[in-house]
């Protein structure tokens, strides 16, 4: 569902507004990693690195030098949860959704953040400063429920805790729909 | 005297805090003008994560902890006296080593963990690193194969396939013999630790990570491997820093490389990030991820072992497998098997995880039971209230209820009971869980999982889901209990891989241990289903 979307919106490619300065940027990034065996998912992270996703115009660059379609590439960050074909927020806020947490109260706490957040998972925040996901653990199952924010995981996080890890990241103060 | 405080950067340590710590005590030591006389290691975790962050400071009689320590209590703590081992504060834990959590333990592979400074190359040394590097350099490829077979060790993945026979098969295979006219053999090491409840990978990778590195060489040597590459998942950016570091500094040191120690054998290894996809934990589908494509799950045969990266012959290893080489090369095979039961030799470091009061990694001989893992180490649960299902092996694991607490953790036993031991995480849950939506979710996940190749998997889970809703939802639960196990049958031999093949163990054992969960209508079917259940798994 996620590839109906991208297509739809990102075809035909070159022509939303991507500077030449940036798509030399795409360029060396692909060149740097080609030496590389099996290239395309570190080019793809540099790339998600660089931009926040994977821009459009990177799809026939990037099937240009790998000499594959841009529909195998394609299908590829589909595949993927953690790529992202469209720009998302400023930050990622992720709520582990598995079991260790769930023993822990993570149903909760997800329903909290979906709430405080207004926004369900796989959405951004209207200011653009916070895009929700679940993720599957991050390791830290001995002191749930985990919640990652870009590449901090925080332990034992309580609704309150988790209110106090957000508001910093937003624009306004959190307001409570119940 | 200079003074040595450790203060962990494991991912859990981070998470509960330990980087204030070192903030608050960098400032501190300035103000004080100390900065001299106390050095601060930033040491892996012991494995103790109830207690984290746990500080240990090193003192004449030895390194004494204190812990969990919270940014409000380090400023009382320092005034005690914590940097000359204050023993009066309520947070001392006296000498870490005599903690008998750690204390009852058997560490073999985990010998390190929280001991060292993880990137301190000399740490590693001092404490038994490259030893077994070392023999295996000195030994023929079928010594060090004849060696690890004789430890008996079998993959900590959780398929518990013998090890040994994996990289024989890839030992033998022979330029000429196969399909390739190049050939280039690989050590993949499988660290896309996926499972809920495990982090066992995680906590080496970021406490040992030379460990892992030694293994992967020693593999290389006795396969005729001259590259490596680590699959990390991209959940564990702590481990990803950790572990470039790590091969970076053992390139310096020529301990990878052209040249292996002097000893004229490479080994090039290189990490890379998997990208949020749990079937990419199958050794198939890594190897597909690896190669920069979709991680769906190849058709076996062709093993790995004959056609695996890039078709060539692969050796596809654990991340604990591959950490418990260096020391059964170090100490010889018979020293590993002299642990464990039955055809389970050596050591697993079990995962104690979710609802539990001692979360944290216990890294025993085979044959314990379960009960007394989550009583004697784990103290019960984190909430106090009863413990009601235990899931033993992540998401594919069953849930277990309390008759099968006494079962001995051993592959073969956890096998008997339709359970299984997997990668060892056990995941504790009190009495207000709901095993009927714990049933949904396995279900759910496999849905949200399933790499889509085959039909039982991908459209299987998402009937599942739909069945289960139907049953909770009060819609003749008894025909659609029978409909539930028939579509797990199916599921069960029809699905290529174990993410398919392996989604019903939890639903199955909620359906036999805890159907009134499930509908309250199933309730009278439980006292007579769980004998009558046990049969059929």
């Amino acid at each position: 569902m996620q590839n109906n979307t991208y297509l739809k919106k990102n075809h035909p490619s070159g022509s939303d507004g991507v500077t030449t300065e940036q798509e030399e940027q795409i360029q060396t990034i692909i060149l740097d990693h080609l030496p590389l065996e099996g290239p395309l998912l570190p080019i793809l992270h540099a790339l998600q690195n660089a931009f926040g996703h994977i821009p459009p115009q990177a799809l026939p660059m990037m099937a240009d030098q790998l000499r594959l379609s841009t529909a195998e590439i394609h299908g590829v960050i589909g595949f993927y949860h953690h790529f992202k074909p469209s720009p998302a927020g400023r930050h990622r806020v992720q709520i582990c959704r598995a079991e260790a947490c769930q023993a822990m109260g993570s149903r909760e706490l997800e329903a909290h953040a979906k709430r405080a957040l207004g926004i369900d998972y796989h959405q951004t925040t209207a200011d653009q400063q916070i895009t929700l996901e679940p993720v599957y653990c991050l390791g830290n199952c001995a002191c749930s429920p985990s919640v990652r924010i870009d590449d901090q995981v925080y332990a034992r996080v309580t609704p309150e805790r988790l209110d106090s890890l957000l508001e910093p990241l937003l624009s306004a103060p959190i307001k409570f729909v119940s | 005297m200079m003074t040595t405080i450790y203060v962990p950067c494991d991912t859990t340590a981070l998470a509960c805090g330990a980087d204030e710590l070192v903030r608050y005590l960098h400032t501190h030591l300035n103000e004080a003008n100390q900065t001299d006389a106390i050095r601060i290691v930033r040491n892996g975790s012991r494995g103790l994560f109830w207690l984290e962050p746990l500080i240990e400071v090193d003192t004449p009689k030895g390194r004494v902890g204190y812990g969990p320590v919270t940014l409000d209590a380090l400023p009382e703590l320092l005034a005690q006296g914590i940097l000359d081992g204050d023993t009066s504060h309520p947070l001392y834990l006296g000498l870490v080593e005599e903690i008998p959590y750690l204390a009852k333990q058997q560490r073999l592979t985990f010998s390190r963990a929280g001991v060292i400074d993880p990137l301190s190359l000399k740490d590693y040394r001092r404490h038994g690193g490259w030893q077994g590097l070392q023999k295996a350099i000195q030994r023929s490829p079928q010594d060090i194969i004849d060696t690890v077979k004789a430890s008996g060790l079998r993959g900590r993945g959780g398929a518990a396939f013998p090890t040994a026979i994996k990289w024989q098969t890839v030992h033998d295979v022979r330029l000429g013999e196969h399909q390739s006219s190049n050939l280039q053999k690989y050590i993949v090491c499988n660290a896309d630790e996926g499972d809920s409840g495990t982090f066992a990978d995680r906590l080496l990778m970021e406490a040992d990570p030379y460990c892992l590195i030694e293994g992967m060489a020693i593999a290389g040597l006795a396969v005729g491997a001259t590259r490596g590459y680590i699959y990390l998942r991209e959940e564990y950016p702590n481990a990803h820093r950790i572990l470039s570091q790590a091969i970076t500094n053992a390139e310096q040191a020529g301990m990878l490389g052209e040249n292996l120690m002097g000893s004229g054998h490479a080994f090039h290894l290189e990490v890379r990030l998997g990208a949020g996809a749990y079937i990419c934990g199958e050794e198939t589908s890594l190897l597909e991820s690896l190669e920069g494509k979709r991680g769906l799950v190849r058709v076996k045969p062709p093993l790995p072992a004959i056609e695996g990266l890039f078709g060539q012959p692969t050796v596809v290893n654990n991340v604990l497998s591959l950490a418990a080489v260096p020391f059964i090369l170090a100490n010889g095979g018979e020293a590993y098997a002299q642990f464990g039961m039955g055809r389970s030799r050596g050591t697993l470091p079990f995962q104690l995880a979710g609802n539990v009061k001692h979360g944290g990694l216990v890294e025993l001989a085979f044959g314990t039971s379960l009960r007394q893992l989550m009583e004697d180490f784990g103290g019960g649960t984190f909430s106090g209230r009863p413990l009601r299902a235990v899931q033993v092996g992540g998401p594919l694991g069953a849930y277990l209820p309390e008759s099968q607490w006494d079962t001995e953790l051993d592959y073969e036993a956890m096998a008997g009971i339709g359970a299984m031991l997997g990668h060892g995480g056990v995941v504790m849950f009190d009495d207000r869980v709901d095993m009927g939506e714990q049933a949904r979710f396995a279900m759910e996940f496999c849905v949200e999982e399933s790499c889509g190749k085959c039909t039982p998997c991908r459209i299987g889970s998402t009937r599942g889901v739909e069945v289960i809703d139907r049953i909770r939802a009060g819609h003749n639960p008894s025909d659609n209990m029978e409909l539930l196990q028939d579509l797990c049958d199916t599921m069960v031999d029809g699905s290529l891989c174990a993410m398919g093949g392996m989604t019903p163990f939890p639903v199955r054992s909620v359906m036999q241990h805890f159907p009134q969960d499930l509908h309250p209508d199933l309730a009278s079917q439980a006292s007579t289903g769980s004998s009558a259940g046990a049969e059929s798994c």
